[in-house]
């Protein structure tokens, strides 16, 4: 559960949480308890099992058109993000299958996926960074995991599906021997 | 038990000897009929509470033991759970940090009331599973057409899944008042409030009167009416002596902020469980914390705001 990333991402992510990139600046950290530095680790992007990365089976000139794809079948079936204005390439790049890409054609590694999020979800984006949004374990006072916005949402659905809820408690009359 | 403490009410009689069926039939020579039965009378009530714990019963107040005295106790308590369950546990007595204030919110727009952290709660603190059942945590679902309204909770939805629409759900838990009504009625001061803001209770200390209950306007304490059921095999062996320590029949228990993780730094159990993200922890000394940043950017309330109990507990809507 708390697998390391990447130096590369992690220096990604020290700059995306405005304590630490006030620390890396040389700027005075915050008079708080407990290390801030060491607070930042990561889940890795859910990928499903053999999927990534996608050149393995992406390659040659990428067809651009909208369509319905003759693959991921599984995919277009749950798509329910926007899905009439929406489609892969909006988020996928054509190029490099391997990563990601925001509006503007910059391209975004699968574990900034929260940048790409970010681009429509302003709000959410910047609750997240405090940790408003989203869920942190670990340490409230140092070293934590956090989430990115697809460990939780699947990005193709994100809406949360519902859940069973666990057993409601007994009533005094039922606790009677 | 190991050592033996003589209570005043034996002096007169053999406070060093186990009280014995036998030679008690008969007034020893030179006492009354009166302060034998007397004496004797106290002794059957001994040998009953010994049953209870006598000895932890009798002992000072935590904030009167000396250090040495308090290592005694925590491996006294140690050892006898230890025993109790047959599982090594650990009891530790951490106090609160300097410059620390816990403050603790939940996001109402967010919560599903799936009532993970329920049951997170109760393996994480050894509440009795059944007869009595505790949960220290309760999860109300209100119809959004009232608001929060406690005419229109319910505790015991049941449902195939959820959110329900047209329902919102409001978990309640011990609200950590900065003035706390419980604390105020205990006739024994058996809870108080500690500086990091946490409400606590020494169970040895608590003999049972309930008034703490009453006094709570958020229902947040529970009793343990039978001894408790916690399977050895479910026990969480790592207790604070304030916090998740098996607790005996005939006591008071409630919600500590998860004290035994949250003062080694660790983020409350409910909080780790919640599948929504719901919980939010920390510091409110601490500008940079997550509770600090809720407090200063959202529409925050407290639950009954207007009976000036203060909590450390704040509701919240992100959205």
């Amino acid at each position: 559960m708390t697998r390391l990333m990447s130096p590369r991402v992690l220096a990604a992510l020290l700059v995306a949480i405005p304590g630490v990139a006030r620390a890396a600046t040389g700027a005075p950290p915050p008079a708080a308890p407990g290390a801030r530095d060491e607070l930042v680790e990561a889940e890795p992007p859910p990928f499903s099992p053999g999927i990534f990365p996608c050149s393995q089976c992406h390659e040659g000139t990428p067809n651009t058109e909208r369509r319905e794809l003759a693959f991921h079948d599984e995919i277009q079936a749950r798509f329910r993000h926007d899905s009439e204005h929406r489609w892969c390439l909006d988020c996928h790049d054509a190029q490099n299958r391997d990563q990601l890409h925001l509006a503007n054609g910059s391209p975004v590694k699968f574990t900034e996926s929260y940048r790409l999020c970010g681009q429509c979800h302003g709000d959410k984006y910047r609750d997240w960074r405090v940790g408003v949004h989203g869920k942190r374990i670990g340490h409230w006072d140092g070293k934590k995991t956090y989430f990115l916005c697809v460990n939780c949402h699947d990005p193709h659905a994100p809406r949360f599906a519902a859940l069973k809820p666990e057993p409601r408690p007994l009533r005094p009359e039922e606790m009677r021997r | 038990m190991t050592e033996r403490r003589s209570l005043p009410v034996l002096q007169d009689g053999d406070p060093g000897r186990e009280p014995d069926c036998e030679a008690a039939a008969t007034p020893p020579p030179g006492m009354s009929r009166r302060t034998f039965l007397r004496t004797a009378a106290a002794g059957a009530g001994l040998a009953a509470l010994t049953a209870c714990n006598v000895e932890e019963m009798l002992r000072k107040h935590l904030h009167q033991l000396s250090p040495e005295e308090l290592q005694a106790l925590l491996r006294r308590v140690e050892r006898k759970n230890s025993e109790r369950f047959g599982r090594a546990v650990t009891v530790s007595a951490e106090g609160p940090r300097p410059g620390v204030e816990f403050g603790y919110g939940l996001d109402l727009s967010r919560c599903v009331g799936c009532r993970r952290c329920v049951y997170a709660c109760v393996k994480e603190n050894n509440q009795s599973r059944r007869n009595p059942q505790i949960h220290w945590i309760k999860v109300l679902e209100m119809d959004k057409a009232h608001g929060v309204d406690l005419v229109h909770a319910d505790a015991y939805y049941e449902a195939e899944t959820v959110p329900r629409p047209g329902h919102f759900y409001m978990p309640v838990q011990c609200q950590q008042c900065r003035n706390p009504p419980c604390v105020k009625v205990c006739p024994t001061k058996a809870t108080w409030k500690e500086e990091d803001g946490i409400v606590v209770i020494d169970s040895d200390w608590c003999i049972g009167c309930r008034c703490c209950m009453s006094a709570c306007p958020y229902g947040a304490r529970h009793f343990n009416w039978a001894e408790p059921q916690l399977p050895a095999s479910e026990l969480n062996p790592q207790t604070h002596l304030l916090g998740n320590r098996p607790r005996p029949k005939g006591v008071v228990e409630k919600c500590t902020f998860c004290i035994q993780r949250t003062r080694r730094g660790l983020y409350p159990a409910c909080v780790e469980a919640c599948p929504v993200g719901a919980r939010k922890f920390g510091n409110l000394l601490d500008p940079e914390s997550e509770i600090r940043k809720v407090m200063e950017t959202k529409r925050v309330f407290v639950f009954k705001e207007e009976l000036a109990t203060q909590p450390h507990f704040y509701y919240f809507y992100a959205t």
